[in-house]
């Protein structure tokens, strides 16, 4: 690609910002279009579950960025637009209302979308997914509702956004039950230590907690709104207003069908770029090939930063790779947990710090390791420690359990003494 | 309400009204302002709206919790006596006239 061709992006989410900026930072002097199929400018997801959920945040306050500095960065933001096919032997795409735009780089930040339970009633009114401002503003919406009419939130799906969502609720007093198909709360993610933490925390707040929750139908009264959630026992839980948080999928069509390798999300390799070298891929959407063969597929806002700067560079010829600790966060209640690495197939933890402590004033880190290395930490009120640990996982850095446990040991200085 | 200066680090300056609750992370983003990213939508996670506040006026701000503390260790810019996240601060009328300085780079 030449300095001054035209770059297409195909999402206006953080991922294709990201890459848009990157571009102009790199010295990109062509044109830059976003596409977004949502009808807003680009706007912050994360406060989504949380204060815009609550009713604290207009719709200013979202804003990620304003379009004139977008227009400042000659990068040209079209709203409302839906992509439908590549053609890449000709290089350009196709809109819906049959349009075509050219492109010498395409990049693809199609993000995700929430998977949708395969139970009776699920599309009833009053039953929701959380993705985007509408979303959110709907279930914000629902919520009033049964604020005021004394009718309960069912959240099905103990992942962290049904749970920021059961936490937002209880804000306003509405009666929450959680409905987790598993044994414990974040289940794939947490230690079983902690996913029994964050279930005393919600049960503190007042959440009903289900697990090993076997769900047959959602109930819908004679208007078509839903009332309830039927289990598969018989029993009925009465709910003005279901949300539904049992994960994403990968917006991988478009890709796919263009004839892009795809597995569960666009494969990228670790700078973003995909098997034809006109087009990259940032962010949800993207299945990252590590170095190991395996596929790593993350949503979370690094990740959409990260894979953003090393798509632009690889339109741009360079080659940046993203290898860095993943992080990820939540806020519930007042607590803010921040994860780093990833916990899969640990087979041993421990924590630092006490959270026995008194759920008001708890700070700690749970430490995963596998055959004896260490690879990822929770932190609960403890953004210092989880800094540090990154510093560690970053260096491949693994002391052993019983010196992070220690709280005499300062961790900064565990990455000097052992060395990288 | 509080009328904010930001001053980017080419020397752009621009001053915005903002209304009460208004953290001065979004007073940037929502009016354009370049130099505060705010990656991760304000939750004191990402340290990309680090700024420098006027010096005289610290002591007229909230103090700085243990996470935004944190966080300020992991700036991409050099890290001052009056470095802040801009996402950890709300307008009040008592910030009226703050003046904050941007660094050049957020990551």
């Amino acid at each position: 690609m030449s300095g001054t061709d035209a770059v297409l992006i195909v999402g206006a989410g953080l991922a294709g910002v990201q890459t848009a900026e990157a571009l102009r930072t790199l010295g990109f002097a062509g044109a830059i279009t976003l596409l977004g199929d949502e009808p807003h400018a680009p706007y912050h997801r994360p406060p989504l579950s949380k204060a815009w959920l609550g009713g604290e945040m207009d719709a200013a306050q979202l804003v990620m960025r304003a379009p004139e500095a977008l227009e400042r960065k000659h990068i040209t933001l079209r709203t409302g637009v839906s992509v439908i096919a590549i053609d890449r032997a000709i290089k350009t795409v196709r809109l819906a209302d049959g349009s075509e735009l050219p492109y010498a780089g395409l990049v693809l930040a199609t993000g995700s979308t929430p998977r949708s339970l395969p139970l009776p009633g699920a599309d009833a009114r009053g039953v929701w997914a959380l993705r985007g401002r509408d979303d959110a503003s709907a279930i914000a919406q629902g919520m009033a509702a049964c604020a005021s009419s004394g009718k309960a939130l069912v959240v099905i799906g103990g992942g962290f956004i049904g749970l920021e969502v059961a936490a937002t609720a209880r804000k306003k007093g509405i009666a929450v039950t959680v409905l987790e198909a598993a044994p414990r709360l974040l289940g794939r993610v947490l230690a079983p230590v902690l996913s029994d933490w964050y279930a005393q925390l919600h049960r503190s707040h007042g959440v009903d907690l289900v697990f090993n929750a076997q769900i047959a139908a959602l109930e819908t009264d004679t208007q078509g709104d839903v009332c309830g959630v039927r289990m598969t026992d018989g029993h009925l839980l009465p709910a003005g207003l279901v949300v539904v948080g049992i994960g994403v999928t990968a917006n991988d069509q478009l890709a796919s069908a263009a004839g892009l390798v795809c597995d569960r999300g666009i494969v990228v390799d670790v700078c973003g770029r995909t098997g034809d070298p006109a087009i990259v891929a940032a962010g949800d959407c993207t299945a990252r090939r590590l170095d190991d063969g395996s596929l790593l597929r993350l949503e979370s806002v690094q990740n959409a930063t990260e894979q953003g700067k090393s798509a632009a560079a690889a339109l741009m010829g360079q080659e940046r790779a993203f290898t860095a600790t993943p992080w990820f966060w939540s806020d519930q209640y007042d607590k803010k947990l921040q994860m780093a690495g990833l916990s899969s197939g640990a087979d041993q933890w421990v924590v630092r710090g006490d959270m026995h402590a008194s759920l008001a004033t708890a700070g700690f880190t749970v430490f995963h390791y596998r055959q004896g290395q260490l690879i990822a930490a929770d932190s609960v009120n403890a953004s210092k420690e989880h800094l540090q640990v990154r510093k560690l996982l970053d260096a491949r850095v693994s002391p052993p359990p019983e010196r992070l446990a220690d709280t005499a040991v300062d961790l900064a200085s565990l990455g000097v003494a052992i060395g990288a | 309400m509080a009328n904010i200066t930001y001053i980017e680090a080419s020397g752009q300056s621009t001053t915005v009204n903002l209304a009460d609750g208004w953290s001065l992370m979004q007073g940037a983003t929502a009016n354009g302002i370049d130099g505060i990213l705010g990656e991760c939508g304000g939750s004191c996670a990402c340290a990309t709206c680090h700024c420098y506040v006027d010096v005289d006026r610290m002591g007229e701000l909230p103090a700085a919790s243990d996470g935004e503390l944190a966080m300020l260790e992991n700036v991409a810019a050099e890290r001052r006596p009056n470095s802040r996240l801009a996402c950890q601060i709300k307008a009040t009328a008592a910030l009226e006239g703050l003046v904050i300085h941007l660094p050049e780079m957020q990551e």
